[in-house]
């Protein structure tokens, strides 16, 4: 064989195998590959804030299910969910049951990777009214339908350190009554105590972004995929943070940043707004010497919001055998009332189950939080957060909304202009 | 005579003709389902729009549409080539931004590699015997360690509030003798806040400059080993001086290596990914001043779930680097 015939014959090889891969058989043969070792065992693909929960899971059922093994397959967050997009597509070493981020929801969703839950055998819309209302609709493709069902929810929440407040002479009633009022009251604690009110001013347009929505529509776009960005809800978001640094009110620190936990040890924040599970993590790992030196409030302005939240689904390739068992662990995980009050228990991971959400551990104080009664707070949050229509295209809109959002506060860009210039780059991006 | 059992010969399960074949294929198997494979894919790819998530039957078609979108020639007035409007607008669009970017840092953390690692290695080859390895290991550190780590440390060292530079520089800024602070001057008295755009593409290069620097004084360093002592001691006979010997004994037997060396470096900074990443939280800082095309290829893959951009993004890439490295070939490459 001549050189140039091998390497004519290895060319011809490599295309027949892109045309098989490309073809209907070969990924339907590909769909039989998967990570489980046998049909009594299920695979839990996770990542490490979810990985905790799983393993109570996993020694829970195992007391109601002996029959079956469940097996957890963990990687860092950013690669789960990496490994999770190439894996749905190929169909190769598929688990059985993929948590997932609701930062990830809309575009796994919109790809029609994920088995449809609203479908027989699942049918699992009829339990819509067993979970706070915001979760299905997150969860739901245009077009109808339930790529997923949730786990735990993040009611948003505004965290403050009472003892600088009180040095500060400023309320809690003066945190939440109006924005303007919780500027006013960073600038006093500000100048009383040299606290910054924010790690970061881009906490305040993120909060106005998402607690402003209309109903039927996304945080980003409308029902037709129009950048909704260039509007006085975004506009009002940007001027927000913009105030509060030029007041100097936040310390320009990126969350999850060494310098973001540094900040929380040495307590020069007076106050954060994020999910409910932030007060988990700082008592457990973040600044647990601060332990009774923090409250929880409702959100200035006494608006409501969504901070993270994570979701299971099943990969629509995983072959049809499996799928029962798999359905059967997710609404384990989702709907089980025990289960859901010890994820809330052993990881502050907050139940999206109403029933688990009243249950009477939810009247007993936090100690991190001086005993404050905390969690009745957020379960009334979550009963009041809208539910914006979750899109495929949200992580282009937010990156770009958040790169001109530090052109405003960094480099003085005027909002119409950084607004106008996100429209069209997001435009651009989403190839409109 | 007949042939007994023991020495007829035995068949032969393959024959001389394809044992070469088959002792050599596994490599050109293994080539080919994990090199040429996902090679020509990335290019069958970089042909289509596809999400990464959808079934591969979903791709659509798009031709050179991808490419002609990375390049977003589209509105450029070429007539203003020569005014700052011009390249202006270039760098407001993103694949132009990132090359530029990596271009940037590439130069600013190249170049001093080797104008640093070329003397280092001739002063450890020549100042050092017994302790050569040991120094030698101290410049090679960095190289080997996870880069990941690196990047954390470097954060919290330049930390605007709680950064150790930050306390040293402001410490000597700040420092008074008698109600007077001497170096109040040529130090800054407030800490300095390095996220800042105009600075992030600087400590991007330096991180990347302070990690290969020891890899090159190793390759120079072995390179030196390889040069005749007969030409030094001969030139010393004429009466040359060290710098002389330097410039026209050291650096010409280098030549092969220096080529090696910068080809490597260019190759790896045009590739440039970790460092930025991680310094900048994967955002490439305030106005994506630090984000690199690997970056940015990342960004169209992931971010905007767009696979067949993104390996356009790769293959313009390789474009550029091919172009690099054969420019490098026709300045640096010794001449037979």
């Amino acid at each position: 064989m001549s050189q140039r015939t091998g390497l004519i014959a290895l060319l011809v090889a490599t295309c027949a195998l892109l045309g098989a891969c490309g073809s209907q058989d070969a990924q339907t043969k590909a769909a039989q590959s998967v990570l489980a070792k046998s049909a009594n065992e299920i695979v839990v693909a996770s990542y490490p804030a979810l990985d905790e929960g799983i393993k109570i899971a996993i020694e829970r059922y195992r007391k109601i299910r002996p029959d079956i093994t469940v097996r957890l397959s963990s990687l860092s967050f950013g690669d789960h969910h990496n490994s999770l997009t190439t894996g749905l597509a190929t169909g190769v070493s598929l688990p059985d049951v993929v948590a997932i981020d609701v930062g990830y929801l809309g575009r796994l969703i919109g790809s029609g990777a994920l088995e449809d839950l609203s479908q027989p055998p699942y049918n699992a819309l009829q339990y819509r009214e067993k979970v706070f209302a915001f979760t299905m609709t997150q969860a739901s493709p245009r077009g109808g339908g339930l790529g997923a069902m949730p786990v735990d929810i993040g009611p948003g929440t505004l965290l403050y350190r009472k003892d600088i407040i009180d040095k500060a002479g400023v309320s809690e009633a003066q945190l939440i009554e109006s924005w303007e009022s919780y500027i006013d009251a960073g600038k006093q604690i500000k100048s009383r105590t040299g606290a910054s009110l924010v790690p970061n001013a881009s906490s305040l347009s993120d909060l106005y972004i998402r607690a402003n929505v209309k109903s039927g529509e996304g945080i980003y776009f409308d029902s037709n995929d129009r950048p909704l960005v260039n509007t006085p809800r975004f506009e009002r978001a940007f001027a927000l943070a913009k105030a509060a640094r030029v007041a100097g009110l936040d310390a320009k620190m990126a969350p999850w940043t060494t310098e973001w936990f540094e900040g929380f040890k040495r307590g020069t924040f007076a106050t954060e707004m994020s999910g409910a599970w932030l007060a988990g993590h700082l008592a457990n790992y973040i600044a647990p010497d601060s332990r009774g030196l923090w409250r929880a409030a409702p959100l200035p302005n006494r608006v409501y919001a969504s901070w993270g939240g994570s979701y299971y689904g099943i990969p629509k390739k995983l072959p049809d055998a499996r799928k029962k068992a798999a359905w059967e662990f997710i609404r384990y995980l989702s709907l089980d009332r025990g289960m859901q009050l010890a994820a809330l228990q052993g990881l502050d991971a907050y139940p999206s189950l109403i029933e688990a959400s009243n249950d009477s551990f939810f009247e007993q104080p936090v100690a991190y939080l001086g005993g404050q009664q905390a969690r009745l707070l957020w379960r009334e949050a979550a009963k009041q957060i809208p539910a914006p229509e979750v899109n495929r295209l949200d992580p282009i809109a937010a990156q770009v909304i958040a790169a001109e959002l530090e052109k405003v506060l960094e480099l003085d860009k005027p909002i119409k202009d950084a607004l106008a210039t996100a429209e069209r780059v997001i435009s651009r991006r989403i190839r409109r | 005579m007949q042939p007994t059992e023991r020495n007829r010969p035995r068949k032969r399960w393959l024959s001389k003709k394809w044992a070469p074949y088959v002792f050599v294929s596994p490599f050109f198997i293994l080539f080919a389902i994990f090199g040429l494979f996902p090679l020509l894919f990335s290019v069958y790819v970089s042909l289509f729009r596809w999400d990464g998530v959808s079934p591969l039957s979903q791709m659509k078609w798009e031709g050179f549409g991808n490419y002609l979108y990375v390049l977003e020639l589209e509105g450029l007035d070429f007539r203003t080539v020569f005014t700052q409007a011009f390249w202006q607008d270039v760098y407001s669009r993103d694949f132009w931004r990132s090359l530029y970017n990596t271009l940037w840092i590439g130069v600013v953390a190249g170049l001093p590699q080797h104008l640093i690692a070329i003397p280092l290695a001739v002063f450890i080859h020549t100042q050092f015997r017994r302790a050569r390895n040991g120094i030698l290991a101290i410049y090679f550190l960095p190289f080997i360690t996870q880069t990941v780590a690196i990047v954390l440390v470097f954060q919290a060292l330049f930390s605007a509030k709680f950064g150790v530079i930050n306390s040293l520089l402001t410490g000597i800024g700040q420092w008074e003798v008698a109600g007077f602070a001497p170096f109040s001057l040529m130090f800054p008295t407030e800490p300095v806040d390095w996220a800042r755009p105009q600075k992030t593409p600087w400590i991007v290069a330096f991180v990347v400059w302070w990690r290969y620097v020891g890899w090159n004084t190793v390759l120079y360093l072995a390179a030196l080993q390889t040069i005749p002592k007969d030409l030094y001691e001969a030139a010393r006979v004429d009466g040359a001086s060290p710098w002389r010997q330097f410039v026209h004994i050291t650096l010409p037997q280098l030549r092969p290596m220096i080529f090696f060396a910068v080809t490597l470096t260019l190759i790896g900074n045009l590739q440039l990914f970790e460092e930025p990443y991680v310094l900048t939280a994967g955002t490439g800082g305030i106005g994506q001043v630090a984000e690199t095309s690997a970056m940015y290829m990342l960004r169209v893959a992931m971010t905007d779930g767009d696979f067949g951009t993104a390996s356009a993004v790769a293959w313009l890439l390789f474009m550029f680097v091919a172009l690099l490295t054969w420019m490098n070939n026709r300045v640096l490459k010794p001449k037979d």
